[in-house]
């Protein structure tokens, strides 16, 4: 396992510390260097293979005003703790080294109380807590003011993914993971294909946002908590359903930044990242642009309108029962899969199967009623969200896989006219 | 003092095992002997650590390396709030209590605790409570899988193994609740005449004031998870938006139990601490008055720094400035300690026997845990490492090398009192030194995770924290190992340990030492010693 980690990584973090040395002029790249090769070394003492794989130590290079004053207000109370840390221990280990009855020390039992030296040890560090609170508290007031913001997204979590909406662009799109399952894998059954660089961080519709503006986002949840975490903007604010808090960032830089949920959120809590793309104005406003096509803006409100991920058939077309079972294929690989299972045969009791299922098989309305309203009490969740072709296409496809094969097919009318009852 | 020892019953043993009750059975279900109680409360704290402890291998297995392999997400959810919830409420806080129940009345000079029949109920309610808990894994929708902070709407999400959490954890705050009511009634009236409150050893002051923190908070857990409950079930809506209410408050009321709670969690520990280290030292406690003190202030601190676990709520500026000023002031106390413990080592005559290893441990990894406590307490830093592992490696050094080791020193400290004979010194301090070096290498690590962006509950990472979680879990595995050579060291001494002298440490000065054969007799202090006039006992 390990030679399977590391095959390939070496020579890449060989050159990555020498880079680090040769950058290393500044006093806290010094330090923080310093800070590496202590922690390399200690490696060496688990074990040698896995030293030169150490790396990440540090919060990761700031990408906006906010989380650059995080990661200089970290590396200033880390140097203050290294400081206290370095005079505590000092005063520790020599008073084990001298005093100790090996080496003849014998205890002076009259030295036990002494209010002057009890004042100053409360008083010293009062003193340098005031030094810590004062840059923090500006930092606190910078965070707060969301006044002013050049634009406004509505950031809405989900189980499992997330939901963007640009009120003044008039775009809204779903956000959710695009790491396939055959690269997850499942307990007993490796995974099929190799991880890929941006396992875990991937996702299908990136927020887009243009460099140099400052950005509130408006961040909500439809279920439970959620958390939007993008540590290089400096941002990691709650979503909480039934009410919404403001927050901003503003990129310094073009480029992708990564994060994920950090609120647990249910089973699928660990695939739900979050990539926040930065864009220059031009490029931005392109997007805006494919975005307005792609997404066509209607009210957020109107769930049916939202867009279908997997595309309807022209109008007019007649559906087949395979035209509806192939779409039905994909929307289930995207939503249904990690609990139900590609077999069908789910995780009884958490995750019932779907093959054979009494649901299943039963009247449609049933069925329609449970996917649009999700099954208060389990961790079933409406899938309004999909559109009527979605819904319609899915169902089709569970009741015609598998053990299942019932020949019927249910069509977006008959979940349209379910929707508005 | 030593001298001076009075032996309760010295030569007269006709109080002792034997003729006591028809037999060991009905003696365990009906004892109400405080020596008795307090052993049960120890081997079932024992038994739960071990259970929570594999569920954390388990853990630590699936995170080994990326993908899934061991568990579904699902499992994997309940596995973390399971274990927090066992460590808890079935691990530390009974292992405290079952040095309370041991301890308080010889240290006082009392006959027993103050209501023995209600110490029995109060150790039998963990039982049902703790079947409960752990059957909740068997039932249709498992175990709960939010976090042992059961915060809706998750929480309103599962099925009935979170209702099984719920009345789990209903009883064992009422068995908590009657638990420090007894030691608060047996510390105010029963203390041996000259026992003052300012001579207590101290243990037993640790021990009153975390009573009262328990007193204090409990209820409002109770509180806090019957309104989940009747939001559950009842169709309230103290937590649902939708009808009015806020999952907002939930957290609230939650943190304001959950922050006392952590000091619950410690200070008795700092009691034990505040024993082992003057006594190897061969010197008394430094600073006596300002170490009660600064205990007083903790507690009373520790409610007013509840909102240091919701920067990232969204509350307003005001709010993150005060719980961020607050929660940096409990550093002053707890520094106070930390400095007065080293003066206590200061021209000491230093001896590193097993407890006193174990408490050296203590300080180091305590301070340190202390140190990430106050980066995490900078609001602006607390919201770029909220929920990593950053947190996870916080809390962990200040539980396991703080609550843990405390409780093993203890163990190893006491063990020859309470069973008249001693522990293998060499197995202890392999287990002090195993201890140490794989807790390191397995929550060390998680700063730099943290530090990185890992979110903690998660069965699953992304690729660059590949490394440092397979070094932890090599250290997870060694330190959960390392572990059972505590129970061979434990049953060993038990069965076949070297006789242990009456005073086995030769400056432990509170009274099970000066007063008191080892092991001690089963019942003790049936006429409480006289200490007036006798010199300070601490």
């Amino acid at each position: 396992m390990f030679v399977e980690l590391l095959n390939g990584r070496i020579i890449k973090l060989i050159r990555f510390e020498i880079m680090k040395s040769i950058n290393a002029n500044g006093q806290q790249h010094a330090l923080a260097a310093l800070a590496r090769s202590v922690s390399i070394g200690l490696m060496f003492l688990v074990s040698p293979a896995t030293a030169l794989a150490a790396y990440d130590v540090n919060i990761a290079a700031p990408a906006s005003p906010i989380s650059a004053q995080i990661y200089g207000l970290h590396m200033y109370i880390l140097y203050v703790c290294a400081a206290i840390f370095v005079v505590v221990f000092a005063l520790m280990f020599y008073s084990i080294f001298k005093f100790r009855r090996s080496n003849g020390s014998k205890p002076d039992v009259n030295f036990h109380e002494s209010t002057l030296i009890e004042i100053i040890w409360t008083l010293i560090p009062f003193v340098i807590l005031l030094f810590m609170a004062i840059p923090a508290t500006k930092t606190v007031l910078d965070m707060k003011d969301t006044t002013n913001p050049d634009m406004t997204v509505k950031v809405t979590g989900y189980q499992w993914g997330w939901r963007y909406d640009y009120a003044a662009e008039e775009v809204g799109f779903y956000s959710s993971l695009s790491t396939p399952w055959s690269q997850i894998g499942q307990p007993g059954e490796k995974a099929t294909e190799e991880k890929g660089k941006d396992y875990l961080l991937e996702v299908d519709n990136p927020m887009v946002v243009p460099v140099g503006k400052r950005v509130r986002l408006l961040v909500t949840s439809n279920d439970v908590i959620h958390g939007w975490y993008v540590p290089q903007l400096g941002v990691n604010q709650y979503g909480i359903p039934g009410f919404v808090k403001d927050v901003w960032f503003k990129a310094d830089k073009v480029g992708t930044f990564k994060g994920q949920c950090s609120q647990i959120c249910g089973k699928l809590h660990g695939y739900m990242p979050i990539t926040v793309v930065v864009k220059t104005e031009a490029d931005y406003a392109k997007w805006v642009a494919e975005a307005k096509a792609r997404w066509g803006t209607a009210p957020v409100a109107a769930v049916a309108a939202v867009p279908a991920a997997v595309a309807a058939p022209e109008p007019g077309k007649p559906l087949t029962l395979v035209d509806l079972k192939t779409a039905g294929e994909k929307v289930y690989a995207a939503n249904c899969v990690a609990c139900h299972q590609a077999s069908g045969k789910g995780m009884p009791p958490t995750f019932p199967a779907l093959s054979g299922s009494k649901v299943v098989l039963g009247p449609t309305d049933g069925q329609i009623n449970i996917l649009l309203n999700g099954k208060p009490g389990t961790a079933m969740a409406s899938f309004a969200r999909l559109s009527d072709f979605e819904v319609a296409a899915v169902m089709t496809y569970t009741k015609n896989s598998w053990d299942n094969s019932t020949g019927k097919f249910v069509t977006p009318d008959d979940v349209k006219a379910k929707r508005k009852s | 003092m030593a001298s001076a020892t009075i032996h309760d019953h010295a030569n007269d043993h006709s109080h002792d095992h034997a003729h006591h009750g028809p037999g060991p059975w009905t003696r365990i279900f009906t004892t109400t002997n405080h020596k008795d109680i307090g052993s049960m409360y120890l081997w079932f704290s024992l038994l739960m650590f071990f259970v929570g402890g594999a569920m954390a291998l388990l853990i630590r297995a699936e995170l080994f390396t990326p993908g899934l392999q061991v568990v579904q997400p699902e499992v994997f959810n309940s596995l973390t709030t399971v274990h927090a919830l066992v460590m808890i409420f079935g691990a530390v806080m009974p292992a405290f209590v079952g040095f309370a129940n041991w301890l308080i009345p010889l240290q006082i000079g009392a006959a027993d605790m103050a209501f023995p029949r209600m110490n029995n109920w109060s150790f039998w309610l963990m039982i049902p409570a703790t079947v409960l808990l752990m059957a909740s894994f068997f039932v249709p929708g498992g175990a709960a899988a939010s976090g042992w902070t059961l915060y809706p709407p998750l929480s309103t999400q599962g099925g009935i193994g979170v209702d099984m959490t719920i009345i789990a954890i209903h009883i064992l705050g009422a068995s908590s609740i009657m638990g420090s009511i007894n030691i608060i009634t047996t510390i105010l009236n029963m203390r041996a005449p000259g026992m003052t409150l300012m001579r207590m050893p101290m243990f037993v002051w640790t021990w009153l004031i975390t009573a009262y923190l328990i007193i204090a908070v409990m209820p409002v857990l109770a509180g806090c998870i019957t309104m989940l409950l009747t939001d559950r079930h009842f169709g309230t809506a103290f937590f649902n938006a939708a009808g009015g209410g806020d999952p907002t408050m939930f957290m609230h009321i939650f943190w304001f139990f959950g922050h006392p709670e952590v000091y619950i969690l410690i200070l008795p520990a700092f009691g034990i601490m505040s024993q082992i280290i003057p006594t190897f030292s061969r010197k008394p406690l430094f600073g006596y008055a300002s170490m009660v003190y600064a205990t007083a202030s903790i507690a009373i601190l520790s409610f007013i720094v509840w909102g240091h676990h919701m920067f990232t709520v969204g509350m307003p500026a005001a709010g993150q400035l005060f719980f961020m000023y607050a929660t940096m002031l409990i550093a002053v106390p707890t520094g106070v300690k930390i400095f007065n413990w080293i003066a206590t080592m200061w021209r000491g005559s230093i001896t590193f026997e097993t407890p006193m290893l174990f408490a050296i441990g203590f300080l180091c990894m305590f301070t340190l845990g202390g140190f990430s406590g106050l980066v995490l307490s900078i609001v602006p830093v607390d919201i770029t490492l909220h929920n990593t592992y950053y947190v996870v490696a916080h809390f962990h050094y200040v539980l396991f090398p703080g609550a843990i080791w405390a409780l093993m020193a203890g163990v190893y400290f006491w063990l020859p009192k309470w069973t008249g004979r001693m522990y293998n010194e060499t197995l202890g301090k392999w287990h002090f030194w195993l201890s140490a070096i794989s807790f390191n290498v397995t929550f060390f690590p998680q700063h730099f995770l943290g530090l990185a962006g890992m979110p903690r509950r998660i069965p699953d990472y992304a690729l660059q924290f590949a490394e440092w979680n397979m070094i932890s879990t090599i250290g997870a595995f060694a330190l959960g190992f390392s572990q059972l050579l505590f129970v061979y060291n434990v049953f060993s001494c038990i069965r076949s340990g070297e006789k242990a002298k009456e005073r086995q440490w030769d400056s432990a000065d509170s009274l099970e030492w000066t007063h008191l054969p080892s092991p001690v007799p089963y019942h003790t202090f049936e006429m409480p010693p006289d200490l007036r006039g006798a010199k300070a006992v601490h």
